[in-house]
């Protein structure tokens, strides 16, 4: 047991878990941007917006996160000097948000345009009928009701992104958990087991609420029809 | 009826035609709606009467043909179309109220958003509506919280509040459960005394004999025949339309 204790002196865990929780903030609030505006271009009468929107999402979606997170550090970082902050640090963390964004924002999208499928096609038309534009229909009338209708599905690409979060470790992200316990079994070859539990329960204290606050969240806030 | 002299055509449209990939359903459509008109199309289901309505407002494109609003063309797309949309309002069979707004914010949503009018003002013109078409105590509550009946007459204030120079209405009590189409029609009613221009599908006849000046009966996107309604439901012209009445009574 105290074999077992030591790990916690040896590492700072909760500070490694406390990474990946930041890495999903930002990331969550990014590719929820990112995936409004994509939905917003899917469900737009210009068809140039849809197929673009179509096309990232295809295309984003169809691609491996880890690919995605390799080339921010090793293509736009080290070929072409792209760079997010000075310090080593924040720089890779912030390229992990950006690339851990755009990947889920193709989910989030997606994740929307369901919601925006629960809402009834007659609400857009009387938005329509009383002059509001496109834009306006959208922001007042169709995504409060498709986001009322896409809690569950976004609560899930939130825990996918959580998880994810670990894949920063391939951009350099050397702070986070996954990374942290990476070191921990290389030095602690006595305990591995216990600390491959600790990491996946740690995973999953912080992954569970997500689960039961949405689906409370969901029925709390769904639209009475 | 008025002299030509006196006329003012609000809705005109001109040898419209609409297909439905190998459905023609809109056939060479020619009406004209004056100021003040209250028009009654009937028909068949699916004799195009809803595709009419909708097109009068491009909820729904045509294939050629013209159709003018107060002497305006109306345009293809954006800001204009919105800004005429704005003029014409349209209450819908199922009611259509924003599902996550409450009734108040259902009717100032146009007026603020749409023409600029401030919130308190929108609100005292929203709350006097509510208040004429009988359901002022219901501002605060949710659309699915309302009866059949008080959402469609919430529904016709959310339109009045835009201050529309015409009406559509598409079959606006055939969702109703039937002690509750009267308390809409004669909202409507109400609405026709006071000179609003309206074009109404339906197949009340009670509403078509005390509200309306004509009659445009459709079948098979064509206008068959067009009469008063004393003339169209006591002597109609075509087979169509004497084959049409006399199921319509038998229901
Ligand atoms: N989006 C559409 N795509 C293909 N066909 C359609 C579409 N909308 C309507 N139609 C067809 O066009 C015809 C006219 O439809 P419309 O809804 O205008 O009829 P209606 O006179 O309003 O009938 P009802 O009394 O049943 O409401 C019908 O045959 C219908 O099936
Ligand atoms: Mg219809």
């Amino acid at each position: 047991m105290d074999n077992y204790l030591s790990l916690f002196t040896q590492y700072n865990i909760p500070a490694a878990f406390w990474v990946n929780i930041q890495l999903t903030f930002w990331a969550a609030i990014g590719a929820l941007v990112i995936g409004t505006i994509l939905a917003l271009m899917r469900i737009s009468p210009v068809p140039s917006f849809e197929a673009f929107g179509a096309g990232y999402v295809n295309i984003i979606r169809n691609t491996p996160l880890t690919i995605i997170l390799l080339f921010g550090v090793l293509a736009l970082y080290n070929q072409l000097g792209f760079r997010l902050s000075d310090d080593f640090q924040t720089n890779f963390f912030r390229l992990a948000v950006m690339g851990l964004s755009i990947y889920h924002a193709a989910f989030v999208c997606e994740a929307i345009r369901s919601g925006v499928n629960t809402v009834p096609q007659g609400q857009a038309e009387a938005a329509r009928a009383i002059g509001l534009g496109f834009l306006q229909s959208a922001s007042l009338v169709i995504l409060p009701q498709a986001f009322r209708g896409a809690i569950v599905p976004l609560g899930n690409v939130l825990i996918a992104l959580i998880k994810n979060t670990t894949v920063a470790a391939v951009g350099s992200v050397a702070v986070e958990a996954s990374s942290v316990m990476k070191t921990a079994l290389e030095f602690r070859g006595d305990i591995i087991i216990p600390i491959f539990l600790t990491f996946a329960i740690g995973f999953v204290i912080i992954v569970i609420p997500v689960g039961l606050l949405t689906t409370w969240l969901s029925k709390k806030l769904a639209v009475a029809r | 009826m008025t002299s030509p002299a006196q006329t003012h055509v609000l809705v005109d449209l001109q040898s419209v035609n609409k297909h439905y990939g190998p459905l023609h359903v809109l056939q060479n459509i020619n009406l004209q709606v004056t100021k003040g008109e209250v028009v009654v199309v009937i028909g068949p289901s699916g004799s195009g009467k809803s595709t009419l309505c909708r097109a009068i407002n491009r909820l729904e494109t045509i294939d050629d043909g013209d159709i003018f609003i107060d002497g305006k063309k109306i345009p293809a797309e954006g800001k204009e179309l919105a800004r005429m949309r704005a003029d014409v309002g349209m209450v819908f069979q199922s009611f259509n109220l924003f599902a996550h707004k409450n009734i108040l914010e259902n009717v100032t949503l146009g007026p603020i958003k749409v023409r600029g009018v401030a919130k308190p003002e929108a609100e005292k013109d929203a709350m006097a509506l509510l208040e004429r078409v009988g359901v002022g105590k219901q501002a605060n509550k949710l659309p699915a919280q309302l009866s059949g009946g008080q959402q469609q007459r919430v529904a016709i204030a959310r339109a009045l509040a835009m201050k529309p120079k015409v009406m559509l209405f598409d079959e606006p009590t055939s969702a109703l459960d039937p002690e509750m189409i009267q308390e809409v029609l004669d909202v409507m009613i109400g609405l026709a005394k006071d000179g609003m221009t309206m074009i109404v599908v339906t197949h009340e006849m009670g509403f078509a004999r005390r509200a309306a000046d004509r009659v445009v009966f459709m079948a098979d996107g064509q206008i068959v025949e067009e009469a008063t309604p004393e003339q169209f439901f006591t002597n109609p012209q075509s087979t169509r339309a004497k084959d049409f009445l006399s199921k319509l009574i038998t229901n």
